[in-house]
This record gives C-alpha cells, sequence and structure tokens, in this order.
C-alpha cells in the first residue's frame, strides 16, 4: 500500500490580476499512495480546487501560472511534460470529474458518445468497440437499461444520472488517478449517498486511487483514508481521518469539526469560528488563521509557521506544536 | 394559542407553456396542498430534497408567487383576500431571508441604502432617525456603523447574508422565512450565521419558517420540523421526536443518509433507489410509493391520509398505524 | 488574543480604505482602454468645435464666391470649395453641429421611449409584453431607412422631422434590449426583496431595475449615435434631410456626387468626417461595454 502514485512538493501557483497576485496555491505538498483516497478539504479560496486543477495543468493562463514546484505521477514530474504527452495523460491515466453535473456535460452529443470519446482517443479503440464499452460503463455505475440510456441527451437525465455518466466518463479508461471536486455538493443527500457508495464500491473495483476535493467533513469521513486541511493556499494540517477527527491538531480543524451542527447531539449554540476569510492578496504576515484563531499569541501574528511532521504520519503547521505561540 | 400563521392546503401549480403560442400544457406541482401552522416565536423547519416545494411553500406565503388554490391566515386573516395595498402594508410582518448573499442584495445600492429600504417605504423613518435606525439594524447582525457606506460587492457571503439579515428585522417582523439560509455560505461561517438567527429570534421573538436541505441544520434550528416530498408533508413532529423516531420510511432514508462527521460511525444506511420522481406527472397514490421499501399494494393506488398518529406528530404513511 | 479575533469578526473592510465608488471604478477601467479614451478626446473636440463653430469657421457655410467654386484645396481654402464656392471646411465644422445634435437627440428620444415601453413589458409579462413586443417586432421587420422614407413623406422634409423619424425606426431596437435585460434581473433575488419588504412596482422598476440594466443601455444607446448620424446623413444624401444650403455631411455627400471624377475632395471630406465619427462612436461604446460589463471585473 505504501506504492507512491503522486507526490505533490512545494506547489506554487499565483493568479496574476491587474490589482495584485493572488497566491491561491502557495506551497503545498502531499502525497497520494496507489489505490488510496485522500480528501482534501477546505473553504472557498483555500486552493484545494486550484491544487486539483495544477495536477491536471489545466489552470487558466492568463491569469493563472504555476510558478515553483514538483508534482511527480507515477515517476513523471507532470510540469516537465509536453502539452501533447499531458494529453495523453489526462483522460486516461488522471481524470476528473466536477461539482457541477449540469455544465460540465455537453448538452448537445449523446451520453454513449461523450464517454466514447475519451475510448477512441486515447485506446484507439473503433466507435462501434467504444459505444460498447461506454455502455458497459453505464451498466458499472448502475444506470438502469444502459444500452437504451446511452443513446440519450443530457438534458433527459436527471442530476444523480449525470453525476453517474461523468464518473462512467472519468473512469473510462480505467485511470490510476481519479479528482472529484466536490462530487455530491450539488446534490441531494438521498443521491449523495447513491453516488458515495457508488465511487467506494467502483474504488475497490478498479483500484483507482482518489483525491477528494471537499468542503464536507462528513463527507470526508465516509470516504476518505487521509486527509490533507487547506487554509488560505496553504495545507495546515494532514493526518490520517480517524486520527483527524478524533485529535485534531490545528486551530482550525479543530474549529472547523466543532462548528458542524449534529444530528445526534442537542447543542444551544454551536461553536463558532470569528471573522472571514482573509483576502489573499494581503495575507497576515504572520499565520493566516491568526487574526481568527482563539489560541494565536505573538509569534502567530509575526511569523509564518511551516508543516512539520509530528508523528509518522501527521504533520501541522501551528507554533502550537512547534515550541509555543509566544 | 392562535397560530401566527396557518397553512390550509397550500397548492401552486406551475403551468408548463407549450407550443407556438404559449397554450398552457401540463402543470409542475410543485406544491400541492400542504397544511401546517407556525406558533409566535418558535422555529418551524422545512426540510426535503430539490424539488419537493419547500422554497415555493415560503414565497407563496410571503405572496411573492400567488398560490393556485388554498388558504393562509395571518393571526387567523385570510392574506389571499387581501387588496393589494393592504398586502403591502402586511407584509412589514412577514420577512424573509434569502439563501444567495450575492443575488439578493442590489449591487447598485450601499448596505445602508439597502437595510433602511423597508424603512422608507413605509415611511418609518428619514433623515438622521433613519441613519441612526441603519446603524443600529447593522449593530444588531455584527456588522458595524461605517459600514453602511459600502457596496455589497466589498463585503464576503458571511457578512453579505448578515446585511440581507439587517433588512429582513428593519420592520420588526413576527415571522422571518430563512430560505437556505446558509447554503451558500463557507462552513467556518455557517456556524456565526446560525448562532446570529438564534440570538436574534432570543431578543425579538419573532417566529421563524426555516427552510434548509441539511438535515443537521435544520435539527439544530427548529423547535418543529416538516419533510415534504414531491409538494407534499409526509411528516410533521417536534424536532426530537421526528429525529428520534421518524415514522414515514422517506424520513427514515433521509436520515440514514446524512453523512456523518464521524470516521468510526458506520451507521446502516438505506439507500433509496433511483431519482425523485417528476413533479410534473408524480406517481399515482403515495408519491413516495416508486422508492419505497415498504411499499404495500395500497400505496400506488390510493394517497395515504396526512394524519396524528401520536400526539403532535403528524405523518402521511399507509404502514404507519 | 480574543480582543484581536472580535476586531475582525465584523469586517474583514479596513474602516481606512477608500470608499468604493462604481463611477470611480468605472472611469478607471474605461481609462486603460487607449482607443476609447482617443475616440472620447476625439468626439470632445467635436464638440468644441460644432459649439464653437462660428468662431472657428474660416467662412460663412452658406454663401460662397461664385468665382471661387470648385477649388482644389489650397492654404486659402483647406479643403478646398464646393460647386457654389462655399469653403468646405466651415461647412464640416457647422455640419457637425447638425450630425451631433441629430445623433444625440435622436438616440435621446428612442432611447426614452424605448425603456418605457421595454421595461413595462419585461416586468409586467404576459399580454402587455405580447401586444408590445408584437407591436416593435412589425417595425423592426421593415428596413430602417425604407420606415424612416416613409415617415418623412409624412411628416414631410426638414431636420426636426429627421430627428422624429430616425427615433420611431430605432426605438424597437431600445425597447427589445431593454426588456431582455429586464428580464434576466427581474430574477434576481434582491427583486424579489424588494417586493417583501414592501416596494410598490413603479419603485421596483425604477430603483432596483433599471439602474442595473442601464450599462447595456448607455453601451446600445453610443452605438446609436453613429447608427443616427448614418441615417441622417442618408436620408440628406437623398434630400430629405437638412434643406439646403444648410450644411450637413449627408447632404455634402449628396449635393457633391456630380462631381466626384474632377472635384472629388467635394465627397471625400465629408465623407471622411462621417467615417471618423461613426467610428469614434463605436469604439466608445465598445470601450463603454467593457468597463461597465461586470462580467470582465477581476
Amino acid at each position: 500500500m505504501s506504492d507512491v502514485l503522486l507526490k505533490v512538493e512545494n506547489l506554487k501557483t499565483h493568479f496574476f490580476l491587474d490589482d495584485g497576485v493572488v497566491p491561491a496555491v502557495d506551497g503545498v505538498s502531499f502525497h497520494l499512495n496507489r489505490g488510496e483516497t485522500l480528501a482534501v478539504v477546505g473553504e472557498s479560496g483555500s486552493g484545494k480546487s486550484i491544487t486539483s486543477l495544477s495536477i491536471m495543468r489545466l489552470i487558466p493562463n492568463p491569469p493563472g501560472r504555476i510558478v515553483g514546484g514538483n508534482i511527480q505521477f507515477a515517476g513523471k514530474n507532470l510540469l516537465k511534460l509536453s502539452e501533447k504527452e499531458m494529453r495523453e495523460i489526462r483522460g486516461n491515466r488522471i481524470s476528473m470529474i466536477f461539482q457541477e453535473p449540469m455544465t460540465s456535460l455537453n448538452p448537445v452529443y449523446r451520453v454513449g458518445d461523450q464517454i466514447s470519446e475519451a475510448l477512441i482517443n486515447h485506446q484507439g479503440l473503433k466507435k462501434k468497440e467504444a459505444m460498447e464499452k461506454a455502455i458497459e460503463m453505464l451498466r458499472l455505475t448502475g444506470i438502469p437499461s444502459p444500452e437504451k440510456r446511452a443513446y440519450d441527451f443530457p438534458h433527459q437525465m436527471s442530476g444523480g444520472m449525470r453525476q453517474r455518466v461523468m464518473i462512467a466518463m472519468a473512469l473510462a479508461c480505467r485511470p490510476e488517478l481519479l479528482i472529484a471536486d466536490e462530487p455530491t455538493t450539488a446534490l441531494d443527500v438521498t443521491i449523495q449517498a447513491q453516488i458515495l457508495e457508488l465511487m467506494q464500491e467502483l474504488k475497490e473495483q478498479l483500484n483507482t486511487a482518489i483525491i477528494m476535493i471537499t468542503h464536507d467533513l462528513a463527507v470526508v469521513a465516509e470516504m476518505a483514508d487521509r486527509a490533507v486541511v487547506m487554509y488560505c493556499g496553504k495545507v495546515v494540517e494532514e493526518a490520517p481521518v480517524e486520527e483527524l477527527f478524533e485529535k485534531p491538531l490545528h486551530p482550525y480543524t479543530k474549529g472547523l469539526l466543532a462548528s458542524i451542527p449534529r444530528v445526534e447531539e442537542e447543542m444551544e449554540k454551536l461553536y463558532q469560528i470569528e471573522g472571514t476569510v482573509p483576502n489573499l492578496m494581503h495575507l497576515p504576515r504572520g499565520c493566516a488563521f491568526a487574526p481568527r484563531c482563539p489560541e494565536a499569541g505573538s509569534r502567530c501574528l509575526g511569523a509564518r509557521p511551516q508543516l512539520t511532521p509530528v508523528s509518522p504520519t501527521r504533520k501541522v503547521s501551528c507554533w502550537l506544536v512547534e515550541g509555543g505561540v509566544d | 394559542m392562535q397560530p401566527l400563521l396557518e397553512v390550509k392546503n397550500l397548492t401552486k401549480y406551475f403551468p408548463v407553456k407549450k407550443g407556438l403560442f404559449g397554450r398552457a400544457g401540463s402543470v409542475v406541482k410543485a406544491v400541492d396542498g400542504v397544511n401546517f401552522k407556525i406558533y409566535p416565536g418558535e422555529t418551524m423547519g422545512l426540510v426535503g430534497e430539490s424539488g419537493c416545494g419547500k422554497s415555493t411553500t415560503g414565497r407563496v406565503i410571503l405572496r411573492l408567487l400567488e398560490p393556485t388554490a388554498g388558504e393562509i391566515y395571518f393571526k387567523g386573516k385570510n392574506i389571499l383576500n387581501l387588496p393589494n395595498e393592504e398586502m403591502r402594508r402586511l407584509r412589514q410582518k412577514m420577512q424573509i431571508i434569502f439563501q444567495d448573499p450575492y443575488a439578493s442584495l442590489n449591487p447598485r445600492m450601499t448596505v445602508g441604502q439597502i437595510v433602511g429600504e423597508p424603512l422608507k417605504v413605509f415611511g418609518l423613518a428619514s433623515g438622521a432617525e433613519l441613519e441612526k435606525r441603519v446603524q443600529k439594524l447593522l449593530e444588531y447582525v455584527g456588522l458595524a456603523g461605517y459600514h453602511a457606506r459600502r457596496y455589497p460587492h466589498e463585503f464576503s457571503g458571511g457578512q453579505r447574508q448578515r446585511v440581507g439579515i439587517a433588512r429582513a428585522l428593519a420592520l420588526n417582523p413576527e415571522l422571518i422565512i430563512c430560505d437556505e439560509p446558509v447554503s451558500a455560505l463557507d462552513v467556518s461561517i455557517q456556524s456565526q450565521v446560525l448562532n446570529l438567527l438564534k440570538d436574534l429570534q432570543r431578543e425579538f421573538n419573532f417566529a421563524y419558517l426555516f427552510i434548509a436541505h441539511g438535515l443537521n441544520v435544520v435539527k439544530h434550528m427548529s423547535d418543529r420540523v416538516g419533510v415534504m416530498y414531491l409538494g407534499q408533508m409526509v411528516e410533521l413532529a417536534d424536532a426530537k421526536e421526528l429525529y428520534s423516531t421518524p415514522l414515514h420510511p422517506y424520513t427514515q432514508a433521509l436520515l440514514s443518509a446524512v453523512p456523518v462527521p464521524d470516521p468510526k460511525v458506520k451507521k446502516k444506511r438505506i439507500i433509496l433507489k433511483g431519482d425523485v420522481p417528476s413533479p410534473v406527472n408524480p406517481p399515482s397514490g403515495c408519491r413516495f410509493h416508486t422508492r419505497c421499501f415498504k411499499c404495500l399494494d395500497i400505496c400506488s393506488r390510493q394517497q395515504p391520509e396526512f394524519k396524528e398518529v401520536k400526539p403532535n406528530h403528524w405523518v402521511a404513511c399507509h404502514a404507519v398505524q | 488574543m480574543s480582543e484581536l479575533a472580535k476586531a475582525t469578526a465584523a469586517g474583514a473592510v479596513p474602516e481606512s480604505m477608500e470608499t468604493y465608488s462604481p463611477v470611480r471604478e468605472f472611469w478607471r477601467r474605461l481609462k486603460k482602454n487607449k482607443l476609447a479614451m482617443t475616440s472620447l478626446i476625439f468626439l470632445a473636440a467635436l464638440t468644441l468645435i460644432a459649439v464653437f463653430a462660428p468662431y472657428i469657421a474660416p467662412y460663412d457655410p452658406t454663401n460662397g464666391v461664385m468665382a471661387d467654386s470648385l477649388q482644389k484645396p489650397s492654404a486659402q481654402h483647406l479643403l478646398g470649395t464646393d460647386e457654389l464656392g462655399r469653403d468646405i471646411l466651415s461647412r464640416i465644422i457647422f455640419g457637425a453641429r447638425i450630425s451631433l445634435r441629430v445623433g444625440l437627440l435622436a438616440v435621446a428620444i428612442a432611447l426614452s421611449i424605448g425603456t418605457v415601453l421595454g421595461s413595462i413589458a419585461g416586468y409586467f409579462g404576459g399580454r402587455i409584453d405580447n401586444l408590445i413586443m408584437r407591436f416593435m417586432d412589425v417595425m423592426l421587420s421593415f428596413p430602417s431607412l425604407l420606415l424612416a422614407i416613409a415617415f418623412m413623406s409624412v411628416l414631410g422634409r426638414g431636420v426636426e422631422n429627421a430627428v422624429i423619424a430616425i427615433s420611431i425606426v430605432t426605438m424597437p431596437e431600445y425597447a427589445r434590449i431593454v426588456r431582455g435585460s429586464v428580464l434576466s434581473v427581474k430574477e434576481n433575488e434582491y427583486v424579489q426583496a424588494a417586493r417583501a419588504i414592501g416596494n410598490r412596482d413603479g419603485a421596483i422598476i425604477l430603483k432596483h431595475i433599471l439602474p442595473n440594466v442601464i450599462a447595456p443601455i448607455i453601451v446600445r444607446g453610443t452605438l446609436g449615435i453613429s447608427t443616427a448620424i448614418l441615417e441622417t446623413a442618408a436620408l440628406g444624401f437623398l434630400g430629405l434631410g437638412v434643406q439646403p444650403p444648410d450644411a450637413e455631411w449627408g447632404t455634402m455627400l449628396g449635393a457633391g456626387r456630380s462631381y466626384m471624377f474632377n472635384a472629388p475632395h467635394l465627397v471625400m471630406f465629408p465623407g471622411i468626417a462621417i467615417t471618423l465619427t461613426v467610428m469614434a462612436f463605436n469604439l466608445l461604446g465598445d470601450g463603454l461595454r467593457d468597463a461597465l460589463d461586470p462580467r470582465l471585473r477581476q
């Protein structure tokens, strides 16, 4: 299991806008083993989606650019590949599913044809073979009477169906890595449960590694083996999921966990993290979370902590664990 | 106690236009015969999946949409018979907080103008008095007085939602309809807004109709909770009761589907088959029977009655005695 | 530490920050567009020239010296003279008065009527919408110049009638644009919010909808000025608009066309004047659209 599939080192993706530079991803490092599910957790502006787009090398340029770091995928540095070599990896060895099943399918093509496209491009299948494979993928994702639905247009399907189609499309070429960007956020609870279960099943069948981008800690608890928590373009904590939920170390993670209303418990008042996410263009000099942190001290305002290992499996970026806040 | 709001057999159909000259073809049965009451100072939650009609219900109550049928009593008065001008005056007592803090504030107005507008519309304050009231309202929701001069896009999502709340408070309403007030916000901001809503209720003692799809959020906020499916209310009970002993199979499935933020809890899930059917052509009998795991023969033929099976616990299901 | 936390709880917006002003922001963005700024300067200069025409023009635009007719450009007559010996530069300078006035006036009238009709149609919808918009469709189905000529034949010749004719035929275009924008703005929740706090329909349209559709209207209006100038010129060329001896660019073109081969400057210079002005309005319109479009805002 400790066979490393993806290694992101000190990744920096910045956006160069008229009024300044936005360090959307600023020195992010993590790794992912084969067959593992890693959750990347964060709020809007945390850089979680930009991280995934950087791995796919799909950062819109201009204004965005990867300005530093390494992305090692199965021994290759993705950032050194030519655009043509990258195209062979995209959709074939790494594929992605998005949040909006409505807009990520092309409305003018039949879903079967859209799934076939990747197969024709990457595996050189004939149109007819590709369609057969597409139908098989639809069956795999639990779509009833797939030989009929393959000839449907996206608008003839419901949101949950479309997300299944997206998954079928992403997994058609049996990728080693699947990046799922908020795959269930737009879906209803009962449909979310279906899709999460489907992803678990397929992952075990196909042994695909998954990077799950989400803001929903409950989804993390359900799905992931390990989690990386991001805040303002940086990783603040990395841990196996069980340890993370049992004993979060970073005050931000603690706050997030404490502020979710729970069905099982009665709470008069919810814990709340004060303040708002700062503007990435004007980040504080010290720790980005310090202005909102209940445990912050003078050191936190003055200097940025580094992501430091605290055990063989856990890393935290906080002065609390690095010799005090004052 | 007299209910603050009573909704009887509330129905809203949307015509689906078809053909060259826009002849009305079929209808979307968005809300179909919903009944409930809200008492002064309480919070009534409304949950359900998209397309269940919960948001439409909220808007019909405010007459932002005109209902197709049914009655809405506010303090014993049927508001559907009110002439326009009287309805406009009544709006002071019923306010709404919207889901999308980006779309619900006019981008061309300053925050001060937005919050002060209701007062101006009803001629309740002007000049320095208006300014003072606006400052006060902004302080109630945790913003500062100087924010009044700024435009909405200068604020974060959570702060905008606070502005929307301040606007709703301006007229001292007795009922506030919260339509998914936190689902567009970041996790770390959600709890701030939920706490604020609760604090304000404690201080001003108005009632909430709290509409949301997040079951945990609704549980946290509500005294009583109604569950909707395809335009109909399937279960209604006290929050604690509903979450601990759900009776309707749909409520049971819904509750079991909520992911728990604890990796050690492995819940037994009821995974429902298929998708929510189209509200244009809802299933016969009980609307849930196509996905129900307790479906009986009678379910596809006869619509179950919405009845009180335990004190204050209402449910519409043939399988529940 | 909680003191600090509390201080930032309400505002990521520091108090010292300069107050945002939509107008200033718009101006900052427009200034970056070199073409639009050049056009703006050109049009400002043209306006000044038009206003002070009697002081700037070297000769009387309506009375010429027959002996000097059809002279080529020279130091005495920078752009030459026409068939009646009138100084072409002076006539173009005076012509700017008419062209600009007609353009602005026609657009102002068309825009006001179009905005009223379009917002009523868009906001209320249903039967009123159908009635107004079908009528607009009928008008749009005629070539606009043909329709303008038809109106002129009813109203009679002359500048005022040309303005009326042009505003009538261009109005449906504005009504359509306004209606479209109103339809999309109407769906915004802040319009529902405005209703929920008890606003009347009129107040909602004026305060909440129109300010948010103003951007496309301004842009279309700017582009519309150039259309109006062109149509005035066309009507003048056909002898329907401005009557001789008044100077107007289109009329000058029309009168000069019989001398096109032995004295091309008679048509060339009014033609250049029209082209430059129309182009300036178009470029300015594009610039305004970019500066006003919030989607392009980062």
